[in-house]
C-alpha cells in the first residue's frame, strides 16, 4: 500500500513517530522542541491510540530533570517511554541518562538540538546540547531532515529494544525541527515490522516487580564499581553492527536506505567533509554541485555518532581520500579539538596503525566549526570548506561562515556561490507576525507538496520582539528532492506584504534577475512607483523585475478578514508565480481553507472564500518605468545621534545585517550597553493616542499602564514652553504644590505600539460626547513627524526632583522617568507595567536577576534592552542566568552586596580618621528608607571618594572600589509563573526560607507564555492550554498561602489593572521590608485569549470574582502585634463564570468538551469561595493577648 | 375535575401553562422539574444565530492572535481537531430535552440571515423538536428603510421558514408594528400555526457613574400582562393561527385573563426566574380552585370568552377605553396632579 505523503515539519514527524510506539510521555515545554510535546499531549487529548491501540499516558513535569526522572521510573517499571527537549533541558537530564544507560535501559529521547546558554542564551539550532551527553553512554544518533527525523525515531527505537543501549536521536534545532518539508509518512505497519515484540516482551521483563523482585541502582565499593562498569561492553561493542542491521531492516521495509556513516561524493575523492545533522545536506548538494564538474570531492554524513564505529567510519570513506575535514556544529573552548574532529583523528590513527585502514596514506585531518546558533551555512561555506582542504596551507580549527578578525580563524568565502537547482522555484515573503504570511505560506506548501508531484520546503524566519514583528518565509518547490537546508538568497518570487517595510528593509537585494515582485500596496498600480524607494526602484530596472501590487488591506477588510492578508496574498502567490495553473490553484486554496478553518465554522470558511475570489480582481501588474525618480530611499536604522556602539553593531542588527559583523565588533563577555532601545523606533502603530489637555485630570493612570512606557508625564516651570514646538500641549498642573507649575503628557509616536490600554483606563470623559476622553487613539502616519519633534522636545525638559514626590500615590508616580521602556513585549503586555513600575520606584540603585522566559526575553534578546538609564548615569542592571535557577542566582547577588557593605562598612570604621569621624558615621549610620535619605548616602558616597582618591593604603583602595556599595541596593529576582510555580520553585522555596532582603517578582500569566502557552501549576482549573488541551483538571497551585506560611516572608497579591494603589503599596512595602518579598503580579496576556485591549476589564473581572484577591501579607505587621495578612478587595461579587467566559483558554473548552468545561467551573468556582472564605477568616483573626504581649 | 386541556399549534397539552424561551430551559434538570410542576409544554431556549456566527469568529480570531509572529510561541493554544461549534451544541440538549421529558418541546430561534433561519429550522426539527418558534428581533435603525420594507422583510422570513419544515411554526411579535392587526393577518397569511405576544426586547440601561451603556434585564410584572390581553383580546377571531401570550404572566389569574382574551397558552418566565420552576404547581393548583369556585368546567370553554368580539363593549379596547383610564387615575391619585 502506498504510504501517504504528508507535509509537516521535524517536530511533528518526530513527534508522530515516537508517539506511537511509546506508553509513557513525560514532558516539559523548550524551545524548539516544545512542539513534540504538543502534539503527544493533543494526541492524548483527542485519543488517537497508539501501535497497541491503547492511548499513551502524557504527563508535563516540573522541569526537564524531573521528566528524565519520570522516564527513568516508567522504565524501570517496564514501559515503553521516551521525552523530547533540548539544549539547557537535555542538561538537566543528564544525570538520569547516566543512570539510565548505566542500567541497560531500552529508550529513546528525541532532541530538536539546541545552543547552550554561554556568553548569550540562543534559542537557535547547534549541537553544543547533544555533545554535553556524550559521555553519558546514551547512543547519538543523528537525523538530517524531515524525513529523517520521522525515520530515525522508529530506528531508534527498534535499536533501543535490541542493543538494550538507549538512545538519543537528535536533529538540528529549528533548521529540522521547524522546517516544514513533504514527507512520506510511515505506516503503523512499518513500525511494527520494525518494533520486535519479543524485544518489547523482555523489556518489561527487566522491570522491577513484586513479583521477580530484585534491586537495582545499588551503591558500589571500589572493590566491585570498576568492573561492574566494564560490564556493558559488550552491548557497547554490539550495538553498531546491531543498528546498521535495522537500518537494513528499515530499507526491506520501507524503502529508503540508511547506513551508520552514509559517504556521498566521488568514488575517487581526495577531499571529503566529515560531518552529521542538517548542514550535511546543504553539503551534500554542493558535493553533487562539484563532482558534477568533476571535481573529487565528497562528504560522510555522519548518522550514528555514539557508539563510534571505528570500523565502519574508516569503510564508508574512500580510500583515495587525501584530506578530511571534519565540521562540528558546537565549541569546546580549550579542547584539542572539537568532539567530532577528535573522534575522527582517533578513529583514523588507530585504524592506520591498526592496519584496518583503507586508506592509500594517512590523510590529513582538519578540523572546524560552523552554523553556531543556527548561524548559515550554505554551499558558499561548503565551498570554502572544500578550498581550504586543497590549499597546501590550510586551515586547522578553522571557522566557517563568519569573519572572525580577532584570531584569524574564518575561511573566506564568496557570498555569491550558489548551487540552486534552476528548476527550483524560490520564494521570499515579508510579513509581519499579525498579517498571517507564514500561516499562508505554510498552507500553500501544504497545497503543492499534496497536491502535485513536486517536492517543497518552507522554513521560516522569525523576528526577536513580539509586537509588530517580522517574518521572513523561505519557500522551495521543485521536482527534485531539496537539500538547500539554508535560506533563500536568490529568489524567483519576492513578496513584500507590508508596504512599510520597504523603507526598512533591503529586500529586494535577494530578487534573482528576471523575478516576480509582489506588493501590499494602498497605491495602485498607476500611483506606486513614486512612492518606492529609490534602491527599490533601481532594483526593480536592473534586475527586470515583473512588478505587481494588490491593496490587499482593503481586500480584507471589504471580505471580513480584518487585518488578516493571508489567503489575499496566497491566492496572488498563486496566480503570478506559475506554481500550479490558476484554477487548480484556487480550488487547492479553498480545499485548504475548509480543511484548515471548517471546525472553526462556516462563516470563517465563507469570508476566507470571499477573499481568494476577490483577491484576483484586484491583482495588477505595474509597467515599470525605466527611470528610478525617488529622491528617498531606505531609512536609517538609528538616528544619527545615537552612540557610537549603537551605531557600529546594534543598527546592523536592527537592519537584519547581524551576519556580516565580525568577531572583533563584540563584546568578549556577553556583556551590551544599556538604554539602547530608545533607538530602535520601530513605527508599528496603526493609531497612537492623542491627549486631551483641557478634559485630562492629570490622574496619571494611563501613564501606569503603558506596557511600553511610551506615554508619559511631567511637571516643569513654564519658562521652559519658551522653545517648545508649536503643537505641543500643555496645562496647568493640577496638584497643590505645583501649582504654578505646566504639566504635559506626552506620547513617544514611533515606540508606541497602539495596545490602547491607556485609552481604556482614562477615566475623564468629555460631557458631551462620552466616548470622547482626556486620551483618544488617531491615526499615526498624519501626526508622526509632529509628535516625534513633541516627544524629543518633552525629553529634554528636567525630570522631577523625587525627593518632593509622593510615591505613595500613582498621580506623583507618573511623573518618575521609567527606566524600562520600549521592550519588544507584545502590545497590551500585561507584565511589562510592572516592571516599568519597579524600575520609576527603585530603578536608578536595582540589581535584576531575570528567569527565562518573556521577560528575559524582551528585556535582553538583541539588538535592544528596553532598560535603561537616568540623568545620572544610573539604572537598572541586568542578568539572566538560567530558568531554574533565578532565585538562587537574586540571592547571590543579594549576599555579595551585603558581604561589600558590611566590608566597606567595617573599612570606614577603621578608617574613620583618614575619612573624619563625622563623615564615617554618616556613611555607617545612614537611614536610607526613602529618596532624601537615599540622596544624602550618595553625597557622603561622594565625599568618602574624594577624600579617598590617591589613597596610598591598601585599605582605602579597597574602600575606594566598594564605595558605592554603601548606597541601599535593591535586588529583584523576577521571573513568570513557570520559573516561579514550577522548574524554580525549589529554589524559590530556599530563597524565600533565607531570611535575606530580595524582592521576588512573579509575573503570573498562569501559563508558559514565553514558549507558546503550555500549562504550569499557574494554570487556573478549567483552562485550556497547551499540555492541557483536555483542559486543566487541578487548582492553581496557592502560591501566596505557601509563602505565608513562613511567617516572616512579605507577600502580596496584585492586579494592578483592579487597583493601581494596591500594586504601588506592595511594591514600597516589599522593598522596604527588611527580609525577603514576594509579589504575584497577575499579568494578562495573549495566551489568555482575548483582545488585550480589554485586559483591564479582565483584572477588575478577576478581583471581583475574588478569583485573583487582592491582599498583602506584611510580618512587619504581626511584629506590631497586628494581623499581618490585609484584604485588599471585598467578598465575591461575580460568578466565576462572568470572568472566565471572556478568554478563549476557558470557552474552548466549552467547544471541545462542554461536560468537562461544566464540571471543571463548577468545581473552580468552589474554589474560589474556599479560598475566599480561608483568607477572610484569617485577614480577621485577632492575636490573642499572650501572642501580643510575646510580640 | 375541570379540564385544563387546550391545544397549541396543534399539539394538545394538558394545561394551559407553557414555559417560554428563557436560560431556565438550558439546563436539563430544570426541564425536568418544570414537567413535574406542571408544566404543559416547553419552548427551549434560542438558537442565536448571530451568537453562533460571533462566537465562530471569536475562537477564529482569538486561536489565530499572536501566532507564527515570534519562534518560540508560534501558536498559543493546542487546535483541536474539532469544535463544538455552530448550532450543534443546543441540538445536543434540544434532543437530550426531548429525551427526558415527555411534554411536548419547542424549539426557538433567532437568526439573521435568511440561509441562516432556514437551515437552523430545519436542524431543530430535524433534533426532534415538537414545533419552532421564531425569536425575530430586528431593529429597524437605517432611515431609508420603510415600514412596510421591515413588515416585508418578517413576513418574507416566516413564509420561507414554514415552507422549509413540516413541524408547527408560530412567530414570536414584535410589539411595534404600526398596524398590529394588518401584520398579525399577514404573518397568519404566510400559513404559521401561531402568533406569540409579545417579545421582551433587551432595552440598555445607562450607568451614569461610569457613563457607559449596559445591559439590563428587567423582570415582567403582571402590569406587562395588559398590553397584551389588548391585542389577544382584539385578534382572537380575526386570525386562524393559535395566540399565545407571553410577558406578564405572573399568577392563575393572569393565565385565566390570557385564556378568556383568547390565548391557547400562557407562557411563563420572570416569575419561575423569580420564583422557581415550582412556581408552576402553585399556579396551576390556584387556576383549578378559581375555576371550580367560579364554576367552570375547562379551560376551553372560557378561552375568548373576554374578546373585543365578546364582550359586551367592543369600544373599551379602543381610544375610549383610554380616555377612561386616565380620567380614572386622575380621580383616585390627587398626587399625581
Amino acid at each position: 500500500m502506498a504510504r501517504e505523503k504528508v507535509t509537516i515539519d521535524g517536530n511533528e514527524a518526530t513527534a508522530y513517530t515516537a508517539y506511537r510506539i511509546n506508553e509513557v510521555v513525560a514532558i516539559y515545554p523548550i524551545t524548539p522542541s516544545s512542539p513534540m510535546g504538543e502534539w503527544a499531549d493533543q494526541w492524548a487529548a483527542e485519543k488517537v491510540p497508539n501501535l497497541w491501540g491503547t492511548i499513551p499516558t502524557v504527563i508535563e513535569m516540573q522541569s526537564e530533570g524531573g521528566a528524565s526522572g519520570a522516564l527513568h521510573g516508567a522504565l524501570q517499571a517496564g514501559s515503553l517511554a521516551t521525552t523530547f527537549t533540548a539544549s539547557q533541558g537535555l542538561l538537566l537530564m543528564i544525570p538520569n541518562m547516566y543512570k539510565i544507560a548505566g542500567e541497560l535501559t531500552s529508550a529513546v529521547i528525541h532532541v530538536s538540538a539546541r545552543t547552550l546558554a554561554t556568553h548569550a542564551l540562543s534559542i537557535f539550532g547547534d549541537h553544543s546540547d547533544v555533545m554535553a551527553t556524550r559521555q553519558t553512554g546514551f547512543a547519538l544518533l543523528a537525523s538530517n531532515s524531515v524525513q529523517e527525523a520521522m525515520d530515525f525515531a522508529l530506528i531508534a527505537q527498534a535499536a533501543t529494544l535490541e542493543t538494550r543501549v538507549p538512545f538519543l536521536h537528535f536533529f538540528d534545532g529549528f533548521r529540522t525541527s521547524h522546517e516544514v518539508g513533504k514527507v512520506e509518512q510511515l505506516s503503523e505497519d512499518d513500525m511494527r515490522a520494525l518494533i520486535a515484540e519479543e524485544l518489547v516482551h523482555a523489556h518489561r521483563a527487566r522491570a522491577l516487580s513484586p513479583d521477580r523482585p530484585f534491586i537495582r541502582g545499588t551503591a558500589q565499593n571500589p572493590d566491585v564499581f570498576f568492573q561492574a562498569r566494564e560490564a556493558v561492553n559488550p552491548y557497547y561493542l554490539a550495538a553498531p553492527e546491531i543498528v546498521a542491521n535495522v537500518m537494513d531492516k528499515f530499507a526491506r521495509v520501507v524503502g529508503r536506505a540508511y547506513h551508520l556513516f552514509d559517504y556521498v561524493g566521488a568514488p575517487d575523492a581526495e577531499r571529503v567533509l566529515v560531518m552529521m545533522g542538517s548542514g550535511a545536506e546543504a553539503a551534500h548538494e554542493t558535493v553533487d554541485y562539484l563532482t558534477a564538474r568533476g571535481e573529487k570531492v565528497g562528504v560522510l554524513k555522519v548518522r550514528l555518532y555514539r557508539p563510534f564505529s571505528v570500523e565502519h567510519f574508516v569503510r564508508a570513506l574512500p580510500a583515495t581520500v587525501k584530506t578530511l575535514s571534519v565540521l562540528d556544529r558546537t565549541k569546546e573552548p580549550g579542547a584539542a579539538g572539537e568532539p567530532l574532529y577528535v573522534d575522527v583523528v582517533t578513529a583514523v590513527s588507530e585504524a592506520m596503525t591498526a592496519g584496518q585502514a583503507p586508506f592509500q596514506a594517512l590523510p590529513r585531518i582538519l578540523g572546524g566549526r560552523y552554523g553556531l546558533s543556527s548561524k548559515e551555512f550554505t554551499p558558499a561555506m561548503v565551498k570554502a570548506v572544500f578550498d581550504n582542504a586543497a590549499s597546501a596551507r590550510p586551515k586547522n580549527h578553522f571557522t566557517a561562515g563568519i569573519e572572525d578578525d580577532v584570531t584569524n580563524t574564518s575561511l573566506p568565502f564568496d557570498p555569491e556561490y550558489s548551487t540552486e537547482d534552476p528548476q527550483t522555484v524560490r520564494a521570499l515573503f515579508y510579513g509581519l507576525g499579525s498579517d498571517g504570511t507564514v500561516s499562508a505560506n505554510k498552507n500553500s506548501i501544504k497545497i503543492i507538496g499534496e497536491e502535485t508531484e513536486s517536492h517543497a520546503q518552507g522554513y521560516f524566519v522569525y523576528d526577536s520582539k513580539k509586537a509588530g514583528a517580522i517574518t521572513v518565509s523561505h519557500l522551495r518547490f521543485g521536482p527534485r528532492p531539496i537539500r538547500s537546508s539554508y535560506l533563500i538568497s536568490r529568489a524567483s518570487f519576492v513578496a513584500c506584504h507590508q508596504f512599510s517595510f520597504l523603507e526598512r528593509f533591503d529586500m529586494l537585494r535577494s530578487a534573482a534577475p528576471g523575478a516576480v515582485f509582489l506588493l501590499n500596496s494602498p497605491y495602485g498600480s498607476e500611483e506606486v512607483w513614486d512612492q518606492l524607494p529609490r534602491s527599490v526602484q533601481e532594483q526593480i530596472i536592473r534586475k527586470k523585475l515583473r512588478f505587481f501590487v494588490i491593496d490587499a488591506y482593503q481586500v480584507a477588510k471589504d471580505t471580513g478578514m480584518g487585518v488578516r492578508i493571508n489567503t489575499i496574498m496566497q491566492t496572488c502567490f498563486f496566480a503570478i508565480s506559475g506554481v500550479l495553473p490558476r484554477a487548480e490553484a484556487i480550488a487547492a486554496i479553498k480545499h485548504a481553507i475548509e480543511k484548515t478553518y471548517g471546525k472553526r465554522g462556516e462563516l470563517v470558511v465563507k469570508k476566507n472564500f470571499a477573499a481568494v475570489d476577490a483577491a484576483l480582481d484586484h491583482l495588477h501588474e505595474v509597467k515599470v518605468p525605466e527611470q528610478a525618480t525617488s529622491s528617498f530611499d531606505i531609512r536609517r536604522a538609528v538616528p544619527a545621534e545615537a552612540p557610537e556602539f549603537v551605531q557600529k553593531v546594534t543598527a546592523k542588527i536592527i537592519a537584519g545585517d547581524g551576519d556580516l559583523l565580525p568577531v572583533s565588533a563584540f563584546p568578549v563577555d556577553g556583556s551590551f550597553p544599556s538604554a539602547t532601545a530608545q533607538w530602535e523606533r520601530r513605527n508599528i502603530a496603526l493609531e497612537i493616542p492623542v491627549w486631551d489637555e483641557v478634559l485630562c485630570i492629570q490622574c496619571g493612570k494611563c501613564v501606569l499602564v503603558c506596557p511600553h512606557a511610551t506615554i508619559r508625564a511631567k511637571v516643569f516651570e513654564p519658562a521652559l514652553l519658551a522653545g517648545a514646538p508649536a503643537t505641543f500641549k500643555s496645562s496647568a498642573a493640577r496638584w497643590k504644590e505645583f501649582k504654578d507649575l505646566k504639566y504635559t503628557l506626552q506620547v513617544s509616536p514611533e515606540d508606541c505600539t497602539g495596545c490602547g490600554l491607556c485609552v481604556q483606563v482614562c477615566p475623564a470623559k468629555s460631557k458631551t460626547e462620552v466616548k470622547h476622553k482626556a486620551i483618544n487613539m488617531e491615526p499615526q502616519p498624519p501626526i508622526r513627524e509632529q509628535e516625534a519633534t513633541n516627544w524629543s522636545f518633552f525629553l529634554s525638559l528636567p525630570e522631577m526632583d523625587r525627593r518632593v514626590l509622593n510615591l505613595g500615590q500613582v498621580k506623583d508616580v507618573q511623573l518618575l522617568r521609567p527606566l524600562f521602556e520600549f521592550s519588544g513585549a507584545c502590545a497590551g503586555c500585561g507584565e511589562t507595567p510592572y516592571l516599568k513600575l519597579m524600575s520609576q520606584l527603585f530603578g536608578d540603585r536595582a540589581l535584576i536577576g531575570n528567569a527565562t522566559g518573556c521577560s528575559s526575553i524582551y528585556g535582553g534578546n538583541l539588538p535592544t534592552t528596553p532598560y535603561a538609564i537616568n540623568e545620572e548615569g544610573r539604572g537598572p542592571t541586568w542578568s539572566n542566568s538560567l530558568f531554574e535557577d533565578n532565585a538562587e542566582f537574586g540571592l547571590g547577588m543579594r549576599l555579595a552586596l551585603d558581604k561589600q557593605s558590611k566590608y566597606a562598612r567595617e573599612l570606614v570604621g577603621r578608617l574613620a580618621l583618614t575619612i573624619g569621624e563625622e563623615l564615617a558615621q554618616g556613611l555607617i549610620n545612614a537611614v536610607q528608607s526613602d529618596e532624601v535619605g537615599i540622596k544624602e548616602q550618595r553625597e557622603r558616597v561622594r565625599q568618602l571618594k574624594e577624600k579617598l582618591a590617591g589613597a596610598s593604603t591598601a585599605e582605602a583602595r579597597d574602600l575606594l572600589a566598594l564605595a558605592d556599595t554603601l548606597v541601599k541596593k535593591s535586588v529583584w529576582i523576577v521571573g513568570g509563573d513557570g520559573w516561579a510555580y514550577d522548574i524554580g520553585y525549589g529554589g524559590l522555596d530556599h530563597v524565600l526560607a533565607s531570611g535575606h532582603n530580595v524582592n521576588i517578582l512573579v509575573l503570573d500569566t498562569e501559563v508558559y507564555s514565553n514558549t507558546g502557552g503550555q500549562m504550569s501549576k499557574a494554570t487556573p482549573r478549567g483552562a485550556v492550554a497547551k499540555f492541557a488541551a483536555g483542559g486543566k483538571p487541578a487548582p492553581k497551585k496557592d502560591l501566596a498561602m505557601m509563602a505565608m506560611a513562613y511567617g516572616n516572608v512579605y507577600v502580596a497579591h496584585v492586579a494592578f489593572g483592579a487597583n493601581d494603589m494596591q500594586t504601588l503599596k506592595a511594591f514600597l512595602e516589599a522593598e522596604a521590608f527588611d527580609g525577603p518579598s514576594l509579589i504575584i503580579a497577575y499579568s494578562h496576556c495573549i495566551a489568555h485569549g482575548y483582545d488585550l485591549v480589554h485586559g483591564l476589564d479582565q483584572q477588575k473581572a478577576a478581583v471581583q470574582s475574588a478569583y485573583w484577591p487582592l491582599f498583602r501579607f506584611n510580618p512587619a505587621l504581626a511584629a506590631q502585634g497586628k494581623n499581618p495578612l490585609q484584604l485588599d478587595s471585598r467578598p465575591p461579587s461575580l460568578p466565576l463564570e462572568k470572568y472566565v467566559y471572556n478568554e478563549t483558554r476557558y470557552t474552548m473548552l466549552t467547544r471541545s468538551d462542554p461536560e468537562a468545561a461544566k464540571r471543571l467551573l463548577e468545581l473552580a468556582q468552589d474554589d474560589v469561595n474556599q479560598r475566599w472564605r480561608l483568607y477572610e477568616n484569617w485577614a480577621a483573626m485577632q492575636l490573642t493577648p499572650a501572642e501580643k504581649e510575646a510580640k | 375535575m375541570v379540564d385544563l386541556s387546550t391545544t397549541y399549534l396543534g399539539l394538545k397539552l394538558k394545561n394551559p401553562l407553557v414555559a417560554s424561551a428563557s436560560p431556565l430551559s438550558e439546563d436539563l434538570d430544570k426541564i425536568r422539574r418544570m414537567e413535574d410542576a406542571g408544566v404543559a409544554a416547553v419552548v427551549m431556549h434560542s438558537l442565536f444565530e448571530e451568537q453562533i456566527t460571533l462566537e465562530s469568529q471569536e475562537l477564529d480570531q482569538n486561536l489565530w492572535q499572536g501566532t507564527e509572529s515570534f519562534a518560540e510561541s508560534l501558536t498559543y493554544f493546542p487546535d483541536m481537531t474539532r469544535y463544538n461549534l455552530g448550532p450543534e451544541g443546543y441540538l445536543e440538549h434540544l434532543r437530550k430535552a426531548k429525551a427526558a421529558v415527555s411534554i411536548p418541546v419547542i424549539g426557538s430561534l433567532n437568526g439573521v440571515s435568511t440561509g441562516g433561519w432556514i437551515e437552523y429550522a430545519k436542524k431543530i426539527e430535524e433534533a426532534g423538536a415538537d414545533a419552532l418558534e421564531l425569536n425575530i428581533f430586528f431593529i429597524p435603525t437605517d432611515p431609508e428603510m420603510t415600514g412596510a420594507e421591515v413588515e416585508e422583510l418578517h413576513c418574507e422570513l416566516a413564509r420561507n421558514v414554514k415552507a422549509s419544515v413540516k413541524i408547527p411554526v408560530a412567530v414570536k411579535l414584535s410589539l411595534y408594528f404600526s398596524s398590529m392587526s394588518n401584520m398579525a393577518r399577514r404573518f397568519d397569511q404566510t400559513g404559521i400555526d401561531g402568533l406569540v405576544l409579545f417579545n421582551r426586547f433587551y432595552q440598555p440601561d445607562f450607568d451614569l457613574e461610569s457613563l457607559e451603556v449596559v445591559p439590563a434585564l428587567i423582570l415582567s410584572s403582571s402590569y406587562d400582562l395588559l398590553i397584551r390581553l389588548h391585542w389577544v383580546a382584539i385578534l382572537y377571531g380575526r386570525v386562524r393561527a393559535d395566540l399565545a401570550i407571553t410577558g406578564g404572566v405572573h399568577t392563575a389569574l393572569d393565565v385565566l385573563k390570557a385564556m378568556m382574551a383568547g390565548a391557547r397558552v400562557a407562557m411563563m418566565t420572570s416569575a419561575l426566574l423569580r420564583h422557581g420552576v415550582e412556581h408552576v404547581s402553585k399556579v396551576r393548583a390556584e387556576l383549578v380552585h378559581w375555576m371550580e369556585e367560579h364554576e367552570y368546567e375547562s379551560i376551553r370553554e372560557m378561552q375568548g370568552s373576554m374578546s373585543q368580539r365578546s364582550v359586551a363593549e367592543p369600544a373599551a379596547f379602543l381610544r375610549a377605553n383610554y380616555m377612561k383610564v386616565l380620567s380614572s387615575y386622575s380621580l383616585h391619585s390627587p398626587r399625581a396632579l
